[in-house]
């Protein structure tokens, strides 16, 4: 009995050993970056979506472009998900992935994986009329790499039923509720004070970063290579949020906050203050508790206005793509001021022509559109940095902890800054 | 279902026959060297499969698991290749939690970096292992024997019992996210106000609950093949001696379950040892449900040859423990059919 | 044909000891016991009921009950527009179905092999059999993504299937073995002195022993590929021509940052019921298969 299952063991061991040795030499090096820069049909992969935007598109391109049709290719709805197809098919060199569309996060690890290709020479594009913020936020290493084709920011949500007028500090907000909401929980005849996204996961980043970037601090230089974020005005942004818990003015269901239970609170008249995106507006105007009882302002920060994070995303050439000069002339497409106008108007979608934030009619039917130039206009980038997963890992742990009280606030930003300084030396 | 009687005893008689027979050792015979041919060419299928679509990406893994992943040039800002060989230093940053310091050499991984989560992951699967694959196998034990005994009622029992299995965990796992909300019909119908899933208490309890609804049945129904193979003159022998209920469970039921039970408990073991659904959805591992798993998609993320390590760590992990498990049940199926 | 007749007979015995035995515990116990089961398994089915037939906005309103009630979420998927969801139960269907067929017959063979014969090296086989359930899942899809992008077999049913029939195997190879081991040997040996071939003794003698026990593999088989989420939704490139119900279910989208749990519910109990059904037609097969035992020790 007891040789068998060693001679099992043994054996099992043996084939891997064998057929491993014979694994080797399947890597190959291209790594792309040519000059694809043919005409033909291609593919978008975008997120999914049901606005009916997307359809839109496809017939307003194709209609003009009857010999370098786009196909709308979209993805599920969960933006990790988004992320791990984007991944396997750049690891497969797939070349049926012609334009991406990449989360502001992604756009420099792909560059520097060198799955996506720098937008400079015969691929460079005039930007001038957009958002500076989501240009930068599209451009790794001085290069713009990705077109930004929507933007998105953090706005306050707030009670005009509960508080006359929006609070523009941190200490106007939480005086604000004082004697209207209960503390702690958010389960009693009172509504709880403030909530955001934070559950361990890519919205506590988010989140966390606004409240450093507020006081003042940063995450990681600009270079991305090394942590910024062990000073004491990143301590003060991450204490708003962590005496919050403690003190009472974030109920302890926060925790578990994502987009979706953040703003079904606060649609039930369970919280007074939302930090959310401009997407939370319609939804609360439609079939909501505090319909008609809500206002948007800016984020608060300590002594003004807060910092947003940014949000949005931006089309990319793959550079497995065969057909690169049809993507360039689809991206210059997407940016244009008819798609960019119609994506608002269909699909609630911020855009990223400066100019457009400033159309009386459309500030009529979207009531958020100053206040959300303001917060994109003001916005930070979540951390620009090659090794973007390792490094919203770390803010997410290290924050999540401190939020729960299990690390203090200095420790937590000493942990958040060492991990993200082995996470640039390879992890 | 056609009835046709023959008498108890001397069907009895025959399955007692037969066993003796075997544990005989007849059966064996001339027939070694034909034996062998017949075996490879019924086992081939078999091991063609496996070795195409499992073996394979193993193999790949493993062999991956000794190379770098890439780094970052700085004169270019571009990643290399990386797929260097790098010896056993994917296996140590998991195992000892050795990180890359800024400026070369090692350090411990610090707080927030995957690699200090490694003992962390591996203990909180061991323990849903053990606290769901225990907690499937008593109430499993208990269905099994009560749809066995039970005669109304039968049908809506066998029909119920496979509910929780056909709904597709994707979808389940969905509705136990409604269902431990903290605004949800959990905490309604107890009276309470767990944030269920953003507590590490309840956040594990909330898993284990949701498992063991899954998988009981499964288990169940295994048990409850091997029960309905106990001759039930077996009990009435040992009733006439004077054995009580329980002594008839211990030292009839269990003893005759066991190999049914065995398959059943070593299949599920090493399925929860590498669950990965149900706990990304409700939780994405967060408060202290971040199975091993768990940590190797986030680790696929940004590095692939480091997940590998971590993978072929968990493949020799439970190997070991499917290993101990076939030991601990003696469940020699080999030697139980040819002996 | 004198197995069939051994394995009825003996089915039969059992049902009558049972139906004494039922009455001797006393119904009472059990009646209790039945509810509790019952209870158990069908109470969070229940609210994925209730769920299902009620409208997005009101999922957390906790009313037990059937309340809000809107048809909508069936609507919506199988709306073509959003979610091709019917084209997906079929594509379940096919994968599903061919996944059982296909590792069955496999692995009644590898099953014969590993319980019957006598040969050198079978516990390594066992041992390698058993190891490939071993590695997490998740690691190696990206490995089989390529190999299987480099084939040319993404989105494709064959891409799909062989796969889940790899997967399926250890356990179905595992549960056959089990149960051919623990039948008699002196029937097949009885058909071979009467000169039946090896190859005719099995098809003749242990194919029919094993058929409950084969109908039990194969449930367990069946609903594991009809479960299957994450090959299928790598594999399948999210292609709806070819994606199964899981992965049409899991992508099931109401708008951005909406999570829609109730059309998700729906769409869970349309992927249910039709299970049900099928366990209720093949009950007697079930009870049967479950009744295996009734010829072995």
């Amino acid at each position: 009995m007891r040789g068998k299952g060693a001679a099992a063991l043994a054996g099992l061991l043996g084939t891997v050993l064998a057929l491993s040795a014979c694994g080797g030499g399947s890597s190959d090096g291209d790594s792309g970056g040519g000059t694809n820069t043919g005409r033909g049909p291609f593919t978008f992969v975008t997120g999914k979506d049901l606005s009916g935007i997307m359809p839109y598109i496809a017939e307003e391109w194709n209609k003009a472009h009857p010999e370098e049709k786009v196909t709308i290719k979209q993805q599920s709805d969960a933006a990790d998900q988004q992320l791990s197809d984007l991944q396997q098919h750049f690891q497969a060199k797939d070349a049926d992935y012609d334009v991406v569309t990449v989360d502001v996060v992604w756009t420099a690890e792909f560059a520097a994986k060198g799955w996506i290709v720098p937008l400079k020479g015969d691929l460079a594009l005039d930007q001038a009329d957009l958002l500076p913020a989501t240009v930068t936020a599209a451009t790794y290493n001085g290069t713009q790499y990705a077109a930004p084709y929507d933007s998105d920011g953090g706005l306050l949500y707030y009670r005009t039923d509960l508080v006359k007028e929006a609070p523009t500090t941190w200490d106007e907000l939480i005086a604000d509720c004082e004697g209207k909401s209960t503390s702690g929980t958010i389960t009693g005849s009172k509504p709880g004070c403030y909530a955001g996204q934070l559950a361990s996961y890519e919205g506590l980043t988010v989140n966390a970063s606004e409240a450093i970037n507020a006081a003042g601090g940063t995450i990681v230089s600009d270079d991305g290579k090394s942590a910024t974020v062990d000073t004491a005005e990143a301590a003060k942004g991450l204490d708003f949020l962590v005496n919050g818990f403690k003190e009472g003015y974030i109920p302890k269901e926060a925790l578990g906050f994502k987009e979706t239970e953040s703003l079904n609170a606060f649609a039930a008249g369970d919280l007074v203050f939302l930090r959310n995106w401009p997407y939370a507006y319609s939804q609360l105007n439609g079939d909501s508790k505090v319909k008609g009882k809500f206002g948007v302002a800016p984020l608060p920060g300590p002594t003004g206005s807060g910092a947003s994070s940014l949000g949005g995303h931006s089309a990319a050439i793959s550079a497995y793509s065969k057909n690169q000069a049809s993507a360039l002339d689809f991206l210059k497409f997407l940016q244009s001021e008819e798609i960019q106008k119609n994506q608002l108007i269909k699909g609630s979608k911020a855009p990223v022509i400066a100019s457009l934030y400033d159309d009386a009619d459309l500030n009529k039917e979207f009531g958020y559109l100053s206040t959300l130039k303001e917060s994109i206009e003001t916005a930070v980038p979540r951390p620009v940095t090659p090794f973007y997963p390792a490094v919203t890992q770390a803010i997410q742990t290290n924050a999540y902890a401190a939020l729960q009280g299990k690390s203090t606030t200095a420790d937590a930003l000493k942990d958040m800054a060492a991990s993200i300084n082995s996470a640039a030396a390879g992890g | 279902m056609s009835i046709v009687s023959e008498p108890i005893a001397e069907n009895a008689a025959k399955k007692r026959g037969s066993r003796r027979r075997r544990g005989g050792g007849s059966g064996g015979g001339g027939l070694h060297s034909r034996d062998g041919r017949m075996a490879l060419y019924l086992l081939g299928p078999t091991m063609v499969m496996l070795a195409l679509i499992v073996g394979y990406p193993i193999v790949n893994a493993i062999y991956k698991s000794f190379q770098t992943d890439p780094g970052l040039d700085d004169s270019t800002g571009l990643f290399n290749e990386g797929n260097e060989w790098n010896g056993v230093g994917n296996y140590t940053h998991w195992i000892l939690q050795q990180c890359n310091a800024v400026g070369g050499g090692t350090e411990t991984c610090p707080s927030g970096n995957l690699g200090s989560q490694f003992w962390d992951s591996v203990w909180v699967t061991l323990g849903f292992t053990v606290v769901t694959v225990i907690i499937e196998v008593v109430i499993g034990m208990w269905f099994a024997m009560m749809m066995h005994r039970a005669f109304r009622g039968r049908a809506l029992v066998r029909v119920a019992v496979l509910i929780p299995w056909a709904v597709p965990t994707a979808v389940i796992a969905k509705l136990w996210v409604v269902i431990f909300d903290p605004q949800g019909v959990l905490n309604n119908v107890l009276g309470t106000s767990f944030a269920w899933t953003s507590e590490s208490g309840p956040a594990r309890a909330a898993i284990v609950i949701a498992d063991v609804w899954k998988t009981t049945p499964f288990i169940a129904l295994l048990i409850l093949a091997g029960l309905q193979g106990i001759s039930s003159e077996i009990y009435e022998s040992a009733k006439v001696d004077g054995a009580n209920a329980w002594q008839r469970f211990w030292r009839i039921t269990l003893p005759l379950v066991k190999p049914a039970l065995a398959v059943a408990v070593i299949f599920r073991s090493l399925d929860v040892l590498r669950m990965y659904d149900l706990p990304w959805v409700l939780t994405q591992g967060s408060n202290g449900t971040q199975t091993i798993s768990i940590l190797v998609v986030k680790e696929l993320a940004s590095k692939l040859n480091s997940a590998a390590a971590l993978s072929t760590i968990t493949f020799v992990l439970i190997f070991a423990i499917a290993l101990v498990l076939v030991r601990l049940f003696n469940a020699n199926i080999v030697d139980r059919g040819t002996r | 044909m004198t197995t069939a007749t051994v394995d009825a007979s003996a089915a039969g015995d059992r049902e009558i000891v049972v139906y004494k035995k039922g009455f001797n515990w006393g119904g009472l116990g059990n009646g209790a016991a039945i509810v509790v089961i019952v209870f158990w398994c069908l109470a969070p089915f229940y609210w994925m009921a209730v769920l299902a037939f009620r409208d997005n906005a009101n999922t957390f309103d906790n009313t037990p009950w059937f309340t809000h009630v809107t048809l909508d979420n069936f609507r919506y998927a199988f709306d073509t527009e959003f979610n091709a969801f019917g084209r997906s139960l079929l594509n379940s269907m096919v994968i599903s179905v061919s996944v059982t067929v296909l590792s069955m017959l496999i692995a009644v063979f590898a099953g014969y092999a590993l319980s019957r014969l006598v040969f050198r090296g079978k516990s390594i086989v066992l041992a390698l059999i058993l190891g490939a359930s071993m590695f997490p899942g998740v690691a190696i899809l990206t490995p089989i993504f390529q190999l299987f992008s480099d084939f040319g077999w993404l989105g494709t049913y064959h891409g799909l299937i062989l796969p889940q029939v790899s997967f399926a195997l250890p356990l179905a190879v595992y549960t056959l073995t089990s149960f051919f081991a623990d039948m008699p040997w002196e029937l097949e040996e009885a058909a071979k002195v009467d000169g039946c071939t090896p190859l005719q003794a099995f098809r003749k003698v242990i194919i029919p022993l094993a058929a409950p026990a084969m109908f039990t593999t194969a449930i367990l088989v069946f609903l594991a590929s009809w479960n299957e989420y994450l090959l299928s939704s790598v594999l399948s490139k999210g292609d709806t021509a070819v994606a199964p119900s899981t992965v049409a279910i899991v992508n099931f989208t109401a708008g951005p940052h909406i999570v829609p749990y109730t059309q998700t519910m729906a769409a869970g109990v349309i992927v249910t019921v039709p299970l049900v059904i099928v366990v209720l037609v093949f009950q007697r097969r079930i009870v049967s298969g479950l009744t295996a035992g009734g010829i072995k020790g």
